[in-house]
Parts: C-alpha cells; structure tokens; sequence
C-alpha cells in the first residue's frame, strides 16, 4: 500500500460524503418516512465527524456533531423530518464543505447561525444529562485496594482474557492476587467456553482510582467488580477481613472461634466458606502486613554485637538438643501431659531457632558493596575498562557465611578481571564492548543460594587445561572428561595456566584455597566457560552452618544424617533389585539410570543388613546418586558440630551432631559421596 | 510471527490511520469496507483481532459482531467497536452481540495501540 496523506484521503472522502448527504436529504424531501435515507443521512455526518476530529479538523467536527445528533434524533423518532430540517442542514453542508476546502476562510458567525436555527426547531424534549457525580477526594499517596472481580461467564468467547486484565494491574504496583475456584462446577456441567473464575487482588499503588477501574473498562458492565480502600495500618484478623468482604456470617465466626483453633480451617470445615475464599483473606492480612511493616520496621532496629549473636545461636543449638532428649524420654513414657509438654517444647524451640536464625542473616549485598572499590582499583591498574553490575543485594545469609565469603570472592573477581577480561584492544579486536563486563548475583534457591560471578571476557582455554591436566597425571590422555570437570581442575593445588604471573593473581596459589573455604562453609563450586563469550563461576552456600533440617537414617548400628536440603525421595530397594543390581549399582527411577552407593559397603560393616533395604536419592550440583540404608528414621532438626582437627582429612563427613539419647550421629557430606559414586561408575564403564 | 488485525471501516480515512498505526507497531493489518465484505473475508483468511465501525452501509458493526460470534473460529477473538461519544447506549448493544470493547471517536493513534495491547496482551 503506497502511502497518501490521510489529510489528503480524509478531503476526498468527506466531498463524497457530502455528495451522499446531499443526495439522501433532497430525497428525504420526497419520502421524509424512509429510514434507509435518515440512516444513510446520519452516517455520513457519522463519519464526517469522527475522520474529522482525527485528523485536525476540529471546527468540522464540532459542527458536524449538532447535526449529527438531529439526526441520531430522527432516527429514534425524537424528531420529525420537515422541510425547515432539510433546507437548514443543506445550508449547513454548504457551510462544512467550505470548512473542510479552506478552513481558514470560514464565516463562523454562519456557522452559530445554522445551529441557532437548528436549536430552533421543534423537538421532542431531549432526556437531562444525567448528573455527573462528583468524586470523593482521594488522599493523595499509595493506597491499597481491595478490587474483586468476578468476570461475566461469556468474557473469554467475547474475546477477554482476564489474565491480560490482571497483569495489566499487577504492572501498576505492588499485587496479591489469589484466585477463588469455588465458582467452577463439576467436569460434567462445565462449559468449556465459559469463565468460573474469580479473582481477589490486593493492589497497592499511587495510581487514581479511576485507572484502576479503566484497566476493567470493557468487562465491567458484565462482571460484578468492587474496589474497597483499605486502610494499611490496620492489623485485621481473618475472621474480621472475611465477615467485612460479607465472605462469611459474623455468628458463624464466634461460632468457630469458641473453638479455639485455626479459624479459617474452621469455617471450610463447617462449610461456611470455601478455602479459597480463606486463602484470599489471608493473602490480604500478609499483604497488609508487609505493607504496613515497611516504614516502622527501620524506626525499630537495634544494634547487638555479634558475639551475643553468636553465643545466642550455640545456645539455641543446645536447647534444641536437650529437646530432642526430652522428646524421646517423652516418646517412652505413657504420660500424656509429659507428651503434651514435650511437643509443645519442640515447637517453640523450632520457632526460635527460624526466629534465631532470622536475627543473624545479613543481605549479601553488604559484601557486594565493597567490590565496588576493588574492581575500580584493580582494572585501572590492569589498565582495562570493566562495568561491574550486580543483583540481588537482597539475598539473605547467615553472617558466618557472608564473612567467609569474602576472601574467596575477592579471589574470584580478581581472577575475572586479570585472566578472564580481555585488554581493551583485544576485546574490540574480538569485536565485542570496549568495557568488560562483571555481573556478581546472589538468589534464593531451596535452603541454598546461589552466587555467580559471570564475565564476558576470553572463557577458560580448554586445550590448555586440558594438558596442564594431563602433564600433572590428573587426568589420563585422551579420556573423556566434561567441561565441568574439566574446568573444576583449575581448583587443584599449584595448578596454573597462566603464562606470566602478574602482580594480582596467576601464581597458581589461590584457587584450592578458594575451593577450600567454600567446601568448609558445605558449599560447592560450578564453572561454566565458552571461548570468547565468558566465565561463569556458581558457588553453591548452605543459608545456615549451625542448624539444618536433616533426615536421620541407620546404616547397620550407626547413625547418620542427610541434609534435607539434598534428598530428593526414598525408594525401597526391593529383593529383585537388590539381587539383579548386584556388581552394576544403578537403579532404573522412573526411566532415569541412578547410580547407587552400599553405605554398608562404604562404611566396611560387619553383620547382614536389614532385609529391607531402603535407598536415599540425594541431588547435588544436578546430579543424582542413590545412597543405600538399612533404615530411614525421619525428619531431623540437626545442630551441626565440627568434627575435631584430628578428623580434618577424613572424607565423606561434613560435621557430627548429637541425637537425643546423647549418642553422635555424622552428617553425611553428599557432594563428595556423590563424586565419589560418579567416580565408580566412571571406573566400572572404563 | 506478528499477530493479524482486520480493520473495517467505510471511511478510508480511519482504515488508512488504523493501518498505518499498526503496521507501524508491528501488526499485519487487512482492512475491509464494511461488514459484509469483512465476515467474506475473515471467513476465507482468519484473523487475530477485529477493529470495526459501528456505523456500516450493508452491515453494521453489530450485526458483524453477532455474525463472527457464530462462527466458532471466532469465539474468543477479540472484536473492538469504534464508536462515537453520542452512542453511549450503542455500547451496551455491542457487548450484547459480543464485542470485547469499543474505541470512542476521535482518538489519538496512542489510544488504539492500547487497546490492542490490552485485549492481544
């Protein structure tokens, strides 16, 4: 399509119309009944509007419009056609026309003419405007809004999708949406087509009203939609927030609240709501919540020294090992109420030591501050030009974690910077950025987090590595060796590539250092490389050292514990498998080929095991190994203790902790088992 | 591959805006000039969206909301009614045939492109 000037298109089209207009007017004056020609009459002063005021003509539209309505009038009777009608709009054709061909030689006194004339004539009286009502004054600054939406049942066939309306919400600020399924029926009475859903979204913003109620401005009129102000400071209980949305009855809650527990379980129990309903409440008291909690908490902050923390988090380590004590003297005896107490004892010891835990996390972002300065330090003085970029300041960890990390963070990143990016000529050679770029992230992931240090500098050399590895008999010849492994070499006491040592790294001295302290904090280390395109090193950290949740499991008399964090499922090991797996040690999970490990085998014990065998798959770094027990005991609120320096070399253990009958369980370290069974397996195919 | 929009007006003026704005947003745009010959054309050729006129010499934008809204390939498509101020009862008639929203005349090419965001996401 060639493109004219729509202003050019626009003065073509409106003479037509005109010629249109004029024609059905002088025809009306023959059949003023035909309704074709009023219609015809009233779509071209239709269009001769709307194209008009696109596309500038203001003057054209705001005539065009009072005829418009005449005419709109005419249609629905309010309005006969006469004569005097007729002749007025011709002369006020003659007077757009000439609006249209040279606006700025029009006559507007004319033009107040013609509508004085057309005001003139005799109407059936027009309905009032409808009375704009004024609205309330909002409080200026974010509010939060309580919007609930059910939509119309036909919304999706009428061409809506609801998840568009309420994304376009959740980009206006801060949203909780809970969706309430309640409204769906059985399979057998749904229409495929239709929409049960309804949603209930908290919604805090600095936006008007009003643009909320837009961003609904087709559906409304089908679907039952509130908005409701919520006032943020208030703390609400669930029952209230439920009886003030008209969820539930107020007597229905005393009801359930005469008797004494969750009561939001207790009204989907009596079936005086539906849980969805009971979630949406509770997502708004949290979302509240945290609204509510941002100003003041930084008012109520106190300084403690660390020490105290220290020594409060070794005293909530003993508290909960007394209390695995009492839980099982308690577990021995027929008393009920020493029963109750016990439970209630570990309860409140497990809420403090999350409370505990909580106290002595600090964002990572305390750490990430101080590589500002180094980057610019070091580059200047490798003359390179580096951007350092990070994300996730936020990350929460334990302060003993976070203070160990520096050393081997520093090392990293000097690393990145003195091998990893390129000199300025060399990266525009390579046709990248003049300015290297260092991204530090930190993210949640389970009970770990994850640290990157990701440049996009020249990559790790491969063949290099590769034959370093070779010379120094770490790997054999022409085995096959994946990148990661291969890469993790670079970890290894004395091993260095570099061709000349720098002054910032290169020595050769530093890496196992590194791999060292991650390993001591239990955490483990990834790299990842392409040539030319970057580095990319993830250390994988423990949130806590002191306290994990294990899972507590025998092998023939001793006790072990697995970090719940790394089991992934058990599985029994059945006869058949057992006898048919026997010399080969991997088992078929789902389709999925895992290596096993006899721990019984590994641990050299005397005695028959259990005859039915259970097998632990755990998962580190995304590899999967299956870990044989004689019996799986259950979940384990587990304080970690070092093991003593005369253990310092022994493998396979990460620390030791004390069980309730006063007897030492080890915690098993399921990174080096796990390369330990791969290492197998490698030797048994080779 | 870009989403297809028909837009269906009897004045060339507003097909020639409505396509330039799309085609400037990356939408593959078909145009026709009224209902009729938009229902002969969506029927041969679908299309993801429809932006129509109230106001149509043989059909009129109504009539083909409620043609397209029986054909199943066109149950769930969203359908945009352009209209004028003066039509306010129109609306109601438009979202009983089935429309998804309408356009109120004039508007700014900012406008359109925000309705179609809000209604192909």
């Amino acid at each position: 399509m060639t493109q004219v000037d729509p202003v050019e298109t626009f003065r073509q089209e409106a003479a037509d119309l005109l010629v249109q207009l004029e024609e059905a007017l002088l025809d009306l004056e023959d059949r003023p009944d035909d309704a074709g020609l009023v219609d015809k009459a009233f779509r071209a002063l239709h269009t001769i509007k709307g194209s008009g005021a696109m596309f500038g003509f203001t003057a054209v539209a705001e005539f065009t419009h009072h005829l418009e309505t005449a005419f709109d009038q005419v249609r629905s009777h309010q309005r006969p056609v006469t004569a005097a009608l007729i002749s007025l709009t011709l002369e006020s054709l003659d007077h757009i026309r000439g609006l249209i061909e040279a606006p700025e030689a029009a006559d507007g006194a004319k033009g107040a003419a013609l509508l004085e004339g057309l005001r003139g004539l005799a109407v059936v009286a027009p309905p009032p405007p409808p009375a704009a009502a004024a609205p309330a004054a909002e409080p200026a600054g974010p509010a939060t809004w309580r919007i609930r939406f059910k939509p119309g049942r036909d919304v999706i066939s009428f061409g809506t999708n609801p998840l568009l309306l309420l994304r376009e919400l959740a980009a206006l600020g801060d949203c909780t949406v809970t969706p309430l399924a309640d409204g769906v029926p059985p399979l057998e009475e749904l229409d495929p087509h239709a929409c049960y859903m309804a949603w209930d979204i908290l919604l805090t913003t600095d936006q008007p009203r009003t643009t909320l109620e837009d961003v609904f401005l087709f559906v409304a009129d089908e679907s039952t939609l509130t908005f409701e102000r919520l006032e943020a400071t208030v703390d609400k209980r669930v029952g209230d927030i439920l009886v003030e949305r008209g969820d539930v009855r107020p007597d229905d809650v005393s009801t359930a609240l005469a008797k004494q527990q969750p009561l939001g379980r207790l009204l989907v129990a009596d079936g005086k709501v539906s849980p969805d309903r009971v979630d949406s409440a509770l997502a708004e008291q949290q979302h509240i919540r945290e609204k509510a909690k941002t100003p003041a908490a930084e008012a109520q902050t106190v300084r403690v020294q660390a020490d105290r923390l220290d020594s409060l988090m070794d005293q909530v380590g003993e508290l909960v090992i007394a209390q695995a004590r009492l839980r099982q003297v308690a577990g021995l005896s027929d008393d009920s109420t020493l029963r109750a107490i016990a439970e209630e004892v570990e309860r409140l010891a497990s809420d403090l030591r999350d409370t505990t835990m909580s106290i002595r996390m600090l964002p990572i972002g305390t750490l990430f501050g101080r590589f500002r300065r180094l980057v610019r330090d070091l580059s200047r003085s490798l003359g390179k030009e580096v951007a350092l970029t990070t994300a996730g300041e936020e990350t929460e960890l334990d302060k003993t974690v976070i203070e160990a990390l520096n050393d081997p963070l520093v090392h990293l990143i000097r690393n990145s910077l003195d091998h990893g990016l390129e000199p300025v000529e060399a990266r525009r050679a390579a046709g990248k950025p003049a300015e290297g770029r260092l991204h530090l992230s930190a993210v949640h992931s389970g009970a770990q987090v994850l640290i990157t240090i990701q440049d996009d500098g020249r990559g790790l050399d491969r063949v290099a590595i590769r034959a370093k590895a070779e010379e120094r008999g770490l790997i054999t010849p022409g085995a096959e060796v994946s990148d990661s492994d291969l890469f993790s070499m670079i970890f290894h006491p004395g091993f260095s590539t570099a061709k000349a040592i720098s002054s910032v790294s290169g020595r050769g001295v530093g890496l196992d250092v590194v791999k060292q302290t991650i390993a001591s904090l239990r955490g483990t280390i990834d790299i990842a490389s392409t040539a030319g395109e970057g580095t990319r090193v993830t250390l994988k950290l423990p949130l806590t050292l002191a306290i994990i949740d294990g899972l507590l499991v025998r092998v023939a008399a001793g006790f072990y514990v697995l970090p719940l964090a790394a089991v992934e499922e058990v599985v029994d090991l059945t006869a058949q498998q057992d006898a048919t797996s026997r010399g080969r040690s991997f088992l078929n999970i789902r389709g999925d080929i895992v290596p096993f490990v006899r721990l019984r085998e590994l641990f050299n014990t005397a005695g028959q095991p259990d005859p039915y065998q259970k097998v632990v798959i755990v998962a580190a770094a995304e590899r999967r190994v299956g870990l044989v027990v004689d019996q799986v005991i259950g979940q384990y609120q587990t304080v970690i203790k070092s093991l003593s320096q005369l253990l310092g070399d022994v493998e396979g253990f990460s620390g030791a902790t004390i069980l309730g009958d006063g007897s030492v369980a080890l915690i098993l370290d399921v990174p080096h088992l796990i390369g330990f069974a791969q290492g197998r397996e490698a030797a048994l195919r080779a | 591959m870009s989403k297809k929009i028909m837009s269906v007006d009897d004045s060339a003026s507003v097909r020639q805006m409505v396509s330039f704005t799309l085609e400037a947003a990356g939408y593959q745009v078909a145009t026709a000039v009224d209902g009729q010959d938009a229902l002969a054309k969506l029927t041969a050729s679908p299309a993801d969206m429809v932006i129509a006129d109230l106001n149509m010499p043989n059909m009129n934008g109504i009539d083909l909301v409620k043609a397209l809204r029986a054909m199943p390939q066109y149950r769930g498509v969203p359908i945009i009614l352009l209209t004028t101020e003066s039509q306010a009862e129109k609306k109601a008639e438009g979202k009983a045939a089935g429309a998804t929203g309408w356009i109120v005349k004039p508007f700014q090419q900012e406008q359109l492109l925000a309705v179609v965001k809000k209604v192909l996401g």
